[in-house]
């Protein structure tokens, strides 16, 4: 409730404070890479031989839960939580595979497009339950949860399917030079040419509207039940495209959703997403999933028990998490 | 009145609204002018706020018509109103706190030179468009919420409670800026319970009582009795009541001060204050927004630790840790924002109990029977309207406030820290907080009272303090001092014979024996 009414900044200073405020607005990200880095170091330390077939490896088995938690990170910048990420994903794996086992190469380009239609319309279905039924997103998202994931287990009742040539093309191997991998880089393209130009637009800045003030929002003129529902509809859409990564990396589809959709939400807390929304970006998650995907590597090579693993992984997402918010308790303070 | 619709900017006709059994709008109508700040009035509940929410698309009116510049118009939307020219600033902001200034004017489409232009005739310029609105004052948010709506040039401008809380030197711009609107071809609807203002820039005055339209008044020197009379419904003289009883001269300084405060200091804006409390008084605090008040309450209140200075309670020095620290002292805290002291979704029973069932703690049972007596007493004693007592959230901004000082009335208070208790309340409900404040005094309790409405201090005060740039600059013998004067004294300004005759330096004793001249007073 302070309040000095007379705050003028220097207007000229301008561009040197844009520039500082946008490095403090993505401080969090950058203290994220600079954890991998030192995550990248010890890994280095102890398996010498972890080299580009490594980075391969880990990239391949990053993308999909990389895919689901910027799905969940726009959800909950839209104040809201999906839980049914994890099943969208089964559901649009299985669809995809069995469209394209034994068809050709061509008609998996259509399959592509139709999922990745499909992974709109589940989001859209999510959203517009929540919004008109007005029962909160995370009631409504658990019951999607059993809803997709049992037409998953409609379209393909085990393991099965194929991934077309150039699906798994798209994912392995690397590109241009051994040290990075294709699968990081389509990941990362597909983040951005969807993602940016929505962040930049008029859509984006209601997104992050709604998540930080729902009235507010309504009074600047912000439709709010339209923008909730194009979010989550964004949120299916990014779930295809962890489903058709799925199918891509592994070249079957399995219609029991994996673990993806803790591990989202788990991501987009550290990587730095507000649960109350509003704040916080798509890429902070994705390299929380790096680091944590790391942070198990690590525990392998150091023959650590494998539940015990899960422990310690755990315990590392409550410290930094909570290191976080001290630091921006104090940053709030001084 | 000949007039007919078209010459009207604005027309809403018999607007009606319920919710469920509720009747928040009965028959409500409205005729604006082009060019006429029209003022709003009625106590809280009789539905300004409501037929503000219908005119700009918030909420769908049950029955009724509205025409703008004789076209009949219903908004469904803020968007959609905004786009027909209708567009409201509310009490509290309509920015995003996470996103900066700029994008929040991308998010309403407001073209920045404009808005720059009326930021800086609103007394704000080069404001930085980079900040987050998280991270600025509540205050220049409102500021930037006008000089957004302004920017895209509205035909009507509807101002709800746009001025509460706002201080004084802000105040000011914006009623200038008002006034500089008069005569135009725009119109603006003002909705403020300050009569001070209405007078200075309202042209007309529309007055709502139970959702109904009870008059229409030409606002000229005379008519603030008159609108006061039709918002009440029948004449009321609780306020020359209060000036009447105020004779009663707490000259009791021969006691100790119940509460001293020497050389206390808070980051950022709390320097060096100094003052003493007595029982039986209540001692205004005037400043203007942002001098170091919010601090000091803060301090006293036990929120924060003061970084200099030491407070005595009874003549014992205290550090208080934590709120409860600050209770068990006998200081207890009334802020502004009722939210911040309530159980919203409790009911008035509970939220008026708390406080004394955590007075009574390790002894197991609360004694019901008990606690329902001394409940209903305050409750009887407040006139809380506990029709909706289920749940507080449900209850009138103004009986939320009387629950946060009902709950301290019943733990049998001693020092009660007021701040701005009556912001955005209606007049009744203010009149009754302030003879409540009176009685405490007068039945012994020390009150400290900081209010952002300067003609609450003569009406309840003894004496005032001063505060600028975070220091005591005098003090004001309440009872004799106008509202000019103390304006004047918070700005710190004035003519030396004028501060001669109301304006006495503080001097600072010391308190009792402990403080034997350890303090610096200047």
């Amino acid at each position: 409730m302070s309040a000095a009414v007379t705050t003028p900044a220097r207007a000229a200073s301008g561009r040197t404070a844009s520039i500082v405020s946008a490095l403090r607005r993505s401080g969090w990200t950058l203290s994220l890479l600079g954890i991998l880095a030192v995550l990248v170091a010890i890994t280095k330390a102890i398996q010498p031989t972890f080299g580009a077939a490594g980075i391969q490896g880990l990239a391949i088995s990053v993308m999909p839960l990389a895919l689901a938690s910027v799905a969940q990170a726009i959800a909950v910048i839209s104040r809201g939580i999906d839980l049914s990420v994890g099943s969208m994903m089964a559901l649009t794996s299985v669809v995809s595979a069995s469209l394209m086992e034994d068809r050709g190469e061509g008609f998996a380009v259509a399959v592509v497009i139709g999922v990745l239609v499909l992974g709109l319309v589940l989001g859209a279905i999510n959203g517009t339950l929540i919004v008109v039924t007005r029962v909160p997103d995370i009631v409504v998202t658990l019951a999607m949860l059993f809803v997709w994931a049992g037409c998953a287990l409609l379209v393909m009742e085990t393991p099965g399917g194929a991934s077309a040539q150039w699906l798994r093309g798209l994912t392995l191997g690397p590109l241009v030079n051994e040290w990075i991998p294709k699968a990081a880089v389509v990941m990362l393209l597909v983040v951005a040419i969807v993602w940016i130009p929505i962040r930049r637009s008029r859509l984006g800045l209601s997104m992050y509207a709604i998540g930080s003030d729902p009235l507010a929002a309504f009074r600047s003129g912000v439709s709010v039940g339209r923008t909730k529902i194009l979010a989550y509809a964004l949120t299916g859409l990014f779930s295809a495209f962890g489903g058709l990564s799925l199918t891509a990396t592994t070249g079957i589809a399995t219609p029991v959703p994996g673990p993806y959709t803790l591990m989202s939400v788990a991501a987009v807390v550290l990587g730095g997403v507000s649960l109350s929304g509003g704040r916080g970006g798509v890429f902070g998650p994705i390299v929380a999933v790096v680091i944590l995907s790391l942070l198990r590597t690590i525990m392998t090579f150091l023959n650590v028990n494998t539940n015990l693993a899960t422990v310690v992984q755990g315990g590392i997402l409550v410290g930094v998490v909570m290191v976080g918010s001290l630091i921006q308790l104090r940053r709030k303070r001084g | 009145m000949t007039a007919t619709t078209t010459d009207y900017l604005l027309h809403a006709r018999d607007i009606s609204k319920h919710y469920g059994a509720v009747v928040a709008l009965r028959s409500a109508s409205l005729a604006v002018r082009p060019g006429e700040v029209h003022a709003l009035m009625g106590a809280n509940g009789a539905g300004k706020s409501t037929l503000v929410k219908i005119l700009t698309g918030a909420v769908r009116p049950d029955g009724g018509t509205i025409t703008v510049r004789g076209k009949e118009r219903t908004a469904h939307s803020p968007a959609e109103a905004r786009r027909g020219g209708l567009v409201s600033v509310y009490q509290e902001p309509a920015l995003i706190p996470d996103l900066d200034i700029l994008s929040n004017l991308r998010l309403t489409e407001t073209p920045i030179e404009p808005f720059r232009h009326w930021l800086e005739e609103l007394g704000l310029p080069g404001l930085d468009l980079s900040a987050m609105a998280r991270t600025l004052p509540l205050a220049s948010l409102r500021v930037i919420d006008l000089a957004r709506a302004l920017a895209i040039e509205p035909d009507v401008l509807m101002l709800d409670e746009m001025t509460a809380a706002l201080p004084a030197n802000l105040t000011e711009r914006v009623l200038e800026v008002l006034n500089g609107m008069r005569g135009g071809d725009k119109s603006v609807i003002f909705i403020s319970h300050r009569m001070t203002e209405i007078g200075s820039v309202c042209d007309r005055a529309t007055v709502l009582r139970e959702g109904e339209t009870v008059g229409v008044v030409d606002v000229d020197e005379h008519s603030a009795e008159r609108i006061v009379e039709l918002m009440l419904g029948e004449a009321v003289d609780q306020q020359e009541a209060l000036a009447e009883r105020h004779v009663v001269a707490p000259e009791q300084r021969k006691h100790a001060p119940r509460v001293s405060v020497r050389g206390v200091a808070l980051h950022p804006r709390l320097r060096d204050v100094s003052f003493d409390l007595y029982e039986g008084e209540v001692l205004g605090v005037v400043a203007l927004e942002g001098q170091g008040q919010d601090e000091l309450f803060d301090v006293l209140s036990g929120w924060e630790r003061p970084e200099a200075g030491e407070i005595y309670v009874n003549g014992q020095p205290v550090a208080f840790r934590h709120p409860a620290d600050a209770i068990r002292a006998g200081l207890v805290y009334v802020p502004a924002d009722r939210a911040e002291a309530l159980l919203m979704q409790r009911s008035v029973k509970e939220n008026i109990a708390l406080p004394f069932s955590s007075r009574v703690p390790r002894w197991g049972w609360i004694r019901k029977r008990k606690e329902h007596e001394t409940v209903t007493n305050s409750i009887e004693k407040l006139q809380i309207d506990t029709r909706a007592q289920g749940e507080v959230r449900r209850l009138s901004g103004g009986n939320q406030q009387k629950v946060t000082i009902a709950r301290w009335v019943a733990s049998g208070v001693e020092t009660l820290l007021c701040f701005d208790p009556t912001r955005g309340i209606d007049i009744r409900t203010k009149n009754q907080i302030y003879v409540l404040l009176r009685e405490l005094a007068d039945s012994g309790a020390a009150i400290l009272l900081y209010t952002s409405e300067l003609s609450e201090i003569p009406l309840v005060c003894d004496r005032a303090v001063v505060i600028f740039g975070g220091e005591v600059v005098g003090e004001v013998d309440a009872r004799h001092a106008d509202e000019p004067t103390l304006l004047k004294a918070a700005h710190n300004i004035g003519t030396e014979k004028e501060a001669a005759e109301v304006v006495t330096e503080t001097s600072t004793v010391p308190v009792g024996e402990e403080a034997d001249g350890e303090e610096a007073s200047q």
